[in-house]
């Protein structure tokens, strides 16, 4: 049985406000990534889904704060550690973290070899210099990098290029997990393509064990990952294969989504686009029973008085909906 | 497709070179296109293809060093001030970021009260300006009365993005260009923005071009498709003929570039 790189249970992070409130961006999330595998998280704008990334490296500055739950990586259970440790021990060596603007993270008048360098030095003081350069040259030829990026500085590299060596100094470390929060929205299609053969090939080179991917883009989430995580309004609302979670969708939100898919694909020119209608609810005052009741089209009247759990629809598959499953098959043919 | 409707803008040989010497740039070089009335087109291309530039010359915002463009079959004349400002009712823009769209100071009312006036609507009574706000509003789903008072940076970007096609309502120009109208936003809010600008073009009869990098959207959206590839067009021809069965190499490669879900997504030709 493969073992858990990552464990999460009841995961609950919130941003406290200027005004003392308390918006919980992150709300009793559970997952679980076994070796080899990816986690792609989906979602629209302002669901959490960034907030989550930052939460499961267990590195919390305010306004977000850490309420409860507990994240193992590899069985060690880190939740609770001071920062200053977590930037130690854990950040680079046990989880990587790529953020959405990572290209323009590089500072303008260092060389890319100095970033590498400062990595390095971070978790031991004592290494030198012949070994990091070492090490850095072994990495980049590994990750089809050429050595001559490393004595350039970042102006001279392209969107693309910056983006993967980016990627390729997150990692030098080898960590266990790494974090990929839009890696390639930025990029145009062709980068885009190069960014994303080099994360798969980081789990074939072993220079990753696992990794999470978040984007709103799902068409690339379904080529990339293998399972498919769909968050709304903080909580998450599905969890399915890539597969099933793209061609068949069982949460209302899910669906809505899927239906926003946009592919240069034969037949669907003439395929309704699906757009769901109204604004996610505002997380300072959340309501009562089910989050997504407002802008749900097969809402029922016990809908929004109570909270819904997550069920479990077997093979790993959850969703968080009081209709079964045959009943919302049944609406989704109507629907089409 | 669309033969027999009349053009409505067209250009030959447009050309636009920036710098001069060693810095000599040809950013659009000696493109030929007629867009025809009613007429969905998009124009498509990497980061640096010169898309932006094309449409800027469209817009009448720089002028082309090289070519003409004829507006309705006659050559465009936007010589002075009044006749650019004449010419601006007939074509108008959204671009890709909203954000910076707005003027900060002037309140929603104010926006849509210039797109009242540039109509010729300035001396309307004041109930009849508000009717037809409203009903532009209402045409986008937002609700006038919310929006009254408040400065454009109050709302969301999706709600910035659907006040711009309220102007364009009001405005109703006979060519709309529309520069990576939805790459700023998610895809839930993109379906909905797409709807609008169709229903709008339905129900107006205006020309839409859209100028974007999303191949996706290109083949969803348009009747012709042009592909742009270092200031030049490399192929064009209707959206089923060019994205499905691509002729040029490089329009292949970069629909192979886009990831699929129905068909295997190669990632080995990088």
């Amino acid at each position: 049985m493969p073992n858990a790189v990552l464990e999460v249970r009841d995961l609950t992070t919130k941003y406290v406000t200027r005004f003392r409130e308390d918006v919980y961006a992150v709300d009793h999330v559970s997952l679980k990534i076994e070796e080899g595998q990816s986690l792609g998280i989906a979602g629209e704008s302002g669901c959490g889904k960034s907030t989550l990334a930052l939460s499961l490296m267990g590195y919390y500055f305010p306004p977000l704060h850490y309420t409860n739950g507990e994240i193992v990586i590899d069985g060690r259970n880190i939740s609770g550690m001071k920062p200053d440790d977590i930037r130690k021990t854990i950040l680079g060596t046990e989880i990587a973290y790529i953020p959405q603007a990572a290209m323009n993270a590089l500072n303008p008048t260092r060389k890319i070899i100095n970033f590498i360098e400062d990595v390095i030095l971070a978790h031991d003081p004592t290494e030198n210099q012949k070994f990091i350069y070492d090490l850095a040259r072994a990495s980049f030829e590994v990750l089809g990098l050429p050595a001559e990026v490393l004595h350039k500085y970042p102006v001279e590299l392209s969107g693309g290029m910056k983006q993967r060596t980016v990627i390729a100094v997150s990692v030098i470390l080898r960590p266990k997990i790494l974090i990929a929060d839009e890696p390639s929205s930025a990029l145009d299609v062709t980068s885009q393509k190069m960014v994303i053969k080099m994360l798969k090939g980081l789990m074939e080179t072993g220079f990753i064990k696992s990794m999470i991917f978040i984007t709103h883009e799902l068409p690339l989430l379904y080529n990339v990952t293998d399972d498919i995580m769909v968050m709304y309004a903080g909580q998450i609302v599905e969890k399915a294969t890539a597969k099933e979670a793209v061609f068949d969708p069982l949460h209302p939100y899910s669906k809505g989504l899927m239906g926003s898919i946009i592919v240069p694909e034969s037949g669907l020119r003439n395929v309704k686009l699906a757009a769901i209608p109204g604004v996610p609810p505002n997380l300072k005052k959340p309501p009562e029973g089910c989050r997504f009741a407002e802008r749900c089209k097969y809402v029922r009247s016990e809908c929004k008085v109570t909270a819904v759990p997550l069920y479990d629809a077997g093979h790993g598959r959850t969703y968080r909906c009081i209709l079964s499953e045959k009943v919302l098959r049944e609406a989704y043919q109507h629907g089409r | 497709m669309g033969a027999e409707k009349n053009s409505c803008l067209s250009g030959k040989g447009l050309t636009k070179v920036f710098g001069f010497g060693r810095t000599r740039t040809l950013a659009v070089d000696h493109v030929d296109f007629d867009f025809r009335e009613r007429e969905v087109v998009s124009i498509v291309g990497e980061s640096g293809s010169g898309k932006t530039t094309l449409a800027k010359m469209l817009l009448g915002l720089i002028n082309p060093t090289e070519g003409e463009i004829y507006f309705q079959g006659r050559k465009r004349d936007i010589s002075s001030q009044r006749k650019k400002q004449e010419y601006w009712k007939n074509i108008q823009a959204i671009f890709q970021d909203p954000f910076s769209s707005y003027n900060i100071f002037n309140k929603i009312d104010t926006v849509l009260l210039d797109c009242i006036r540039m109509r010729g609507g300035g001396k309307l009574p004041q109930a009849k300006k508000a009717e037809l706000m409203t009903e532009a509003c209402s045409f986008v789903n937002l609700k006038f009365a919310e929006l009254t008072n408040k400065y454009p940076f109050e709302l969301s970007g999706g709600q910035m993005q659907r006040l711009m096609i309220a102007r364009i309502f009001l405005l109703k120009p006979k060519i709309l260009l529309a520069d990576e109208p939805t790459s700023m936003i998610d895809a839930c809010s993109r379906a909905t923005i797409l709807d609008y600008l169709m229903k709008l073009r339905d129900e107006t009869g205006m020309t839409l071009i859209f100028i974007t990098h999303d191949i996706g959207l290109a083949y969803y959206v348009s009747d012709t498709v042009y592909i742009m590839e270092h200031g030049k067009f490399v192929e064009s021809g209707s959206a089923d003929r060019v994205i499905l069965h691509p002729k040029e190499p490089y329009t292949r490669r970069l629909i192979s570039d886009v990831p699929k879900i129905y068909e295997e997504w190669d990632l080995s030709t990088v």
